[in-house]
């Protein structure tokens, strides 16, 4: 049997091109990646989904060495402008030390994986990675 | 009729471990100590505001029943790391509003030995043998450390190398550098969790947390209590003037949370509501920044005192760093920062946390802060932050 595949969450969307949707308010333009009841930003209550660029920069980061258990550390957490959207995520393919990870280098979304259930569904997370070492 | 409401009385226990005192005991502690600073009784208290972050519930009520049944509405109120200021906020609504004439505000914590805050949102599916879409993101586990982090370090640690990438020079070693300096502020202050001076070396070579806090340079958790007495201006005429002198003017009393800006719900934006709170505070006071004689600033991570030097505008925007490198924020610099020894060293009992920086202030403005006493000192301004978020600022001023 082939195993199936699910996204750790439901805006990272598999297939041959990985990438990020978003929920953009139809009236303002804010991005948001959670279930919306409405918009924070200007308070209307339409949206459609947008794909989010795969290419960004990093902003900010932080070496994390304490985490939850099941969490291998040290690791790379950061928040990444992808064309204007910022998303949250880890830092890959890279030493997790200051002198391999800095505020404006250039990264690619990337999958990851998180593990197998018992209906031997695999779970994929994503993270980005170097834009050096992408392709 | 005046509007203006003063401090009548305050406290702020020991920080640090208390294992043989409930909650309860603390917060009593702290509250019948700040009533007998004013020289008043339960009698004389019209509201109760109390607030307690990791427990919650009635914890107004369960101080009552130990210290005073007195029948005043009581406001319980819970508002992260602000919950404290949220507290002495409501207790001042309710005398601006007319509703009485005297309040007590509580905020308690005991949370010595906790380890790391923050990054919850644990899934559900967790217990499941079988990966199961669940909550706002639809994720099959949780998501913390795997999507980034939202644990505090991490947060705070982001935040600063954030303000690096945008104006430069917020260096590890700028970080640390800081955090040296609040340890060696604690060394003078009795009642801090902490009061060994570190050296950079010292703070730089300790354990990692998130980086560039290590662990001397994240909030220490504690147990602690503080409370405060507040009064109007009408009432305060009433009352004798040894009372009337040591009582403190509360210039400013703002309450924020953070307004939608981009990207603020990937990493929250501590920086606009805090600059929101200290713009309505000094416009509500009169007071600028180049008037401070102190602030007690929220450093719960060396990473944040950096930011908020420049939210409240001790300096010009983006300017953080040098600020800090021109000697500004020493004991014996133009704006002393933390000289308390902030969350670093001081302590960091949540709930506790925005009225005990409201105390230190007291102190020094009532000429009783002793061996740590800021010569001279007539207006200073207390700030928290809850993530979430909820910013807290006071402006403060001597009587005399």
């Amino acid at each position: 049997m082939m195993e199936t595949q699910i996204p750790v969450v439901d805006y990272l969307v598999l297939g041959e091109h990985p990438h990020l949707v978003a929920h953009e308010c139809r009236e303002c333009g804010a991005r948001f990646f959670d279930r919306r009841n409405a918009c924070a930003s200007c308070g209307k209550n339409s949206f459609h989904d947008v794909d989010v660029a795969t290419d960004g920069e990093v902003t900010t980061f932080t070496i994390v060495y304490a985490a939850a258990p099941g969490i291998a550390v040290p690791f790379v957490a950061a928040v990444v402008d992808c064309d204007g959207t910022a998303v949250r995520g880890n830092i890959v393919g890279t030493e997790p030390d200051p002198e391999h990870v800095h505020t404006g280098m250039k990264v690619q979304l990337t999958t990851v994986p998180v593990g197998t259930d018992a209906a031997g569904t695999e779970a994929i997370g994503f993270a980005f990675r170097p834009w050096e070492d992408a392709r | 009729m005046s509007d203006d409401v003063w401090i009548l009385g305050i406290n702020m226990t020991k920080f640090g471990k208390h294992p043989d005192k409930d909650m309860v005991d603390l917060a009593s502690e702290a509250a019948l100590a700040a009533l007998s600073d004013a020289g008043v009784t339960m009698k004389d208290i019209g509201v109760l505001a109390a607030g307690n972050m990791m427990v919650g519930g009635n914890v107004g009520q369960l101080i009552q029943k130990q210290i005073g049944q007195t029948g005043i509405p009581v406001f319980n109120v819970q508002n992260a790391c602000a919950t404290g200021a949220t507290a002495l906020r409501t207790a001042i609504m309710a005398i601006k509003a007319g509703e009485c004439d005297m309040g007590l505000a509580v905020g308690v914590e005991k949370i010595a030995g906790a380890g790391l805050l923050g990054g919850g949102g644990k899934s559900k599916s967790d217990k499941s043998d079988t990966w199961t879409p669940k909550g706002r993101f639809g994720a099959v586990t949780s998501v913390d450390g795997r999507i980034g982090t939202t644990t505090m370090p991490g947060v705070f640690a982001q935040v600063g190398m954030e303000y690096d990438h945008k104006y430069g020079g917020a260096t590890f070693d700028l970080f640390a550098r800081i955090s040296e300096k609040n340890h060696a502020n604690s060394t003078l202050n009795p009642l801090a969790a902490y009061t060994k001076a570190l050296s950079k070396e010292e703070i730089m070579a300790d354990v990692m947390i998130a980086y560039p806090n290590t662990r001397p340079m994240c909030s220490a958790n504690c147990d602690g209590a503080a409370a405060a007495v507040v009064v109007s201006g009408e009432k305060l005429k009433t009352l004798d003037p040894d009372q009337r002198r040591r009582a403190v003017k509360v210039s400013a009393s703002i309450l924020t949370s953070d307004p939608y800006e981009p990207g603020c719900q990937i990493l929250p934006d501590v920086n606009t509501l805090t600059r929101l709170a200290a713009t309505a505070a000094y416009e509500q006071s009169g007071v600028s920044p180049s008037d401070l004689d102190l602030v007690e600033l929220h450093d719960c991570f060396a990473t944040a005192e950096l930011v908020h030097y420049d939210n409240l505008m001790l300096c010009d925007p983006g300017e953080a760093v040098a600020f800090f490198e021109s000697g500004a924020t020493t004991r014996d610099g133009r704006q002393p920062v933390n000289v308390s020894g902030g969350l670093e060293s001081k302590g960091h009992p949540i709930a506790a946390t925005g009225i005990a920086n409201i105390w230190e202030v007291c102190q020094h403005l009532r000429d009783e802060a002793g061996p740590r006493q800021i010569e001279g000192a007539k207006v200073g301004l207390a700030h928290v932050i809850g993530l979430g978020s909820a910013c807290g600022v006071h402006i403060l001023e001597a009587a005399h």
